[in-house]
């Protein structure tokens, strides 16, 4: 009782050092809110200038004279080809290596046999190698296989089974941590019942992994979406690039039109800022494995 | 149920370890292999290609194999300019993004209103492409773009600088823009931490009368550990391969002063076609990579986390 009252009579003796307190924490979280938009901010405006308004006006003005939609035009035409590519790859990409992620964990967790640890150490590792230590390699296997003689399109499968294959690492990582806090007591009895490894996933894995696959589906999306290197490496036929790759080259042949570099950037972007804004919570768990 | 069954297991010839291992084979196996392939296998060939001295047009040689390529490394002064600026950045950009992110986590971490939207915001640069931010920042960087008109705006016009331009700020530039984009990340990973340290021990130190500062140094902190062990392996193996970012704002050739391992490694093999060269510099990246990875993958191991 007694910490009660001296609680109070505290409280009330810095009630207003309090408060200075709290608008210091939302000041400087508003700042910080600032500081991080100022990148997007000066992109966005620039992105609406003319070319006039922007030799003329600060990054940090609104484009409220010199306004102009060129820019969004000019840049959308140039990337539309690209877009387009860039969905072909990502769906594939995405959808096989999480359901590849989700099999595989299932077969190393719910199902115990000697050395899965080993196997599990491996795919650990894999998902934080540096690429440059595969990419001479990769090109060489590439071009032993082929694809891109047979086909005019050839070069983006091979980009998109090359992403499928680099992304099961950190999908099997993302389902094996989840699959272990699955209760294994339902498992054990559909076992002992003698229903098959194949009908307890179906019937029992795969419908509770559902929140999961949207946390995987999200991670593999923007981590395709946004990959550059690899298309670098495997892409060499311009009707072919991703927007990663034709945004470089955009932003390459405009080097002083930062009014369509920045349209080219917000339009490359929109797919991911998209899913991120509308699965923020997912996206978040992806990251943090 | 678990006794149950490993008093089956002990009753069955075939232990049930040795049926499942088999049954089990259709699930792993076909991702397992694709790993293998393209991942071990690959690292393998990659260390093969680097022992043949192959360069230029054709094929690599696989009779004769050399240690040449190593042994130029340190007499190759743009070799080890871009060894010197990959440890900078891995130090630099791994020690600045974990204290931002600390400080971010410790604001949003105070019972806020919007906590979210907050959340949200800082963690926005993490969603898009190096290829779009550098793009961004190449703008905010221009001698007429956000940071030097606000300089000038603030009468520090006198800071203003060609920031890219610059040898001596190009690298700072760049891990400063890498920072806003990591910073949010290791927030993320210093809420969760935050989040799990049980309120009892809170308690505990403020009956103790501790002062805040006493109360992060003694039960905060330390807490942290394990977070901040995740995010600097994750954020010093991202600074090994930092090549997106540095590529699309100075292209092939950044220049010694910003040069990293991961732009000359691609510089060598793909542009030069010393593949050899390039083969052995990525060798170099990995076994980095592997200092980094071998010791957090066995104590992830030993601590029953796998």
């Amino acid at each position: 009782m007694a910490t009660t009252t001296t609680d109070e009579s505290e409280h009330t003796e810095t009630e207003s050092g309090l408060e200075l307190r709290r608008i210091a924490l939302y000041g400087a979280l508003l700042a910080l809110v600032g500081a991080y938009l100022s990148p997007l901010y000066s992109g966005l405006t620039t992105a609406f200038k003319t070319q006039e308004a922007y030799r003329n006006t600060s990054p940090l003005q609104p484009p409220l004279e010199g306004f102009t939609i060129d820019p969004w035009v000019t840049a959308g035409s140039e990337l539309a080809f690209a877009m387009v590519n860039s969905f072909a790859m990502v769906i594939p990409a995405a959808v096989l290596s999480a359901l590849f992620g989700s099999l595989t964990a299932y077969g190393l967790t719910k199902v115990d046999w000697r050395g899965q640890v080993f196997v599990l150490v491996l795919f650990l590792a894999a998902v934080f190698i540096p690429y440059q230590a595969v990419l001479v390699p990769l090109r060489q296997f590439w071009s032993m296989i082929g694809l891109s003689q047979l086909h005019p399109r050839g070069e983006l499968v091979e980009l998109t089974i090359t992403h499928i294959a680099y992304g099961i690492p950190i999908c099997t990582i993302l389902f094996r941590s989840y699959y272990q806090t699955l209760d294994s007591e339902l498992i054990e009895a559909a076992r002992l019942d003698g229903a098959s490894l194949a009908r307890i996933y179906r019937k029992i894995v795969l419908p509770l992994s559902l929140p999961m696959f949207a946390v995987t589906l999200i991670y593999q999306f923007t981590q395709v979406w946004n990959d550059f290197l690899f298309a670098l490496v495997l892409l060499s036929n311009r009707s072919n690039y991703v927007v990663t790759l034709e945004l470089n080259a955009l932003a390459g042949s405009m080097a002083t039109d930062y009014s369509v570099q920045m349209a080219g950037a917000f339009i490359a972007a929109l797919p991911t800022i998209l899913v991120y804004i509308l699965f923020g919570e997912q996206f978040a768990k992806g990251q943090t494995l | 149920m678990d006794s149950l069954r490993n008093s089956i297991k002990r009753l069955n010839p075939l232990s049930a370890s040795d049926s499942d291992f088999l049954e089990s084979m259709p699930f792993w196996l076909p991702a397992t292999a694709l790993v293998l392939l393209f991942v071990y296998g690959a690292i393998g060939w990659n260390v093969i290609i680097s022992f043949t001295g192959w360069s230029g047009l054709g094929q690599p040689d696989y009779t004769n194999f050399t240690l040449e390529m190593y042994r130029q490394m340190p007499s190759d002064p743009d070799f080890m300019a871009s060894l010197r600026n990959t440890i900078a950045l891995l130090v630099a950009f791994t020690g600045v993004s974990l204290v931002v992110g600390l400080g971010l986590a410790l604001l949003v971490d105070r019972k806020i209103r919007f906590e979210s939207t907050f959340r949200t915001i800082y963690l926005l640069p993490m969603a898009l492409s190096f290829v779009v931010t550098a793009i961004f920042w190449s703008w905010m960087y221009a001698s007429n773009g956000l940071i030097n008109t606000t300089l000038s705006g603030l009468g520090l016009g006198w800071l203003a600088h060609d920031w890219l331009g610059d040898p001596r700020f190009k690298l700072a530039a760049v891990i400063f823009a890498l920072v806003w984009q990591f910073s949010g990340y290791c927030m993320i990973v210093y809420l969760a931490g935050l989040r799990s340290i049980p309120n009892d021990h809170y308690e505990a130190a403020r009956i103790d009368g501790a002062s805040t500062l006493t109360l992060y140094r003694r039960i905060i902190i330390p807490q942290l550990r394990s977070s901040t062990v995740g995010a600097t392996v994750v954020l010093m193996v991202f600074a090994l391969k930092a090549f997106d970012f540095i590529y699309v704002m100075f292209g092939t050739n950044p220049g010694r002063s910003v040069d990293i391992l991961a732009v000359t490694m691609y510089r060598e093999a793909f542009s030069s076609s010393e593949w050899a060269y390039g083969a052995a510099i990525a060798v170099v990246l990995f076994a980095l990579a592997l200092t980094i990875i071998g010791p957090y993958a066995y104590t992830q191991y030993k601590r029953g986390a796998l």
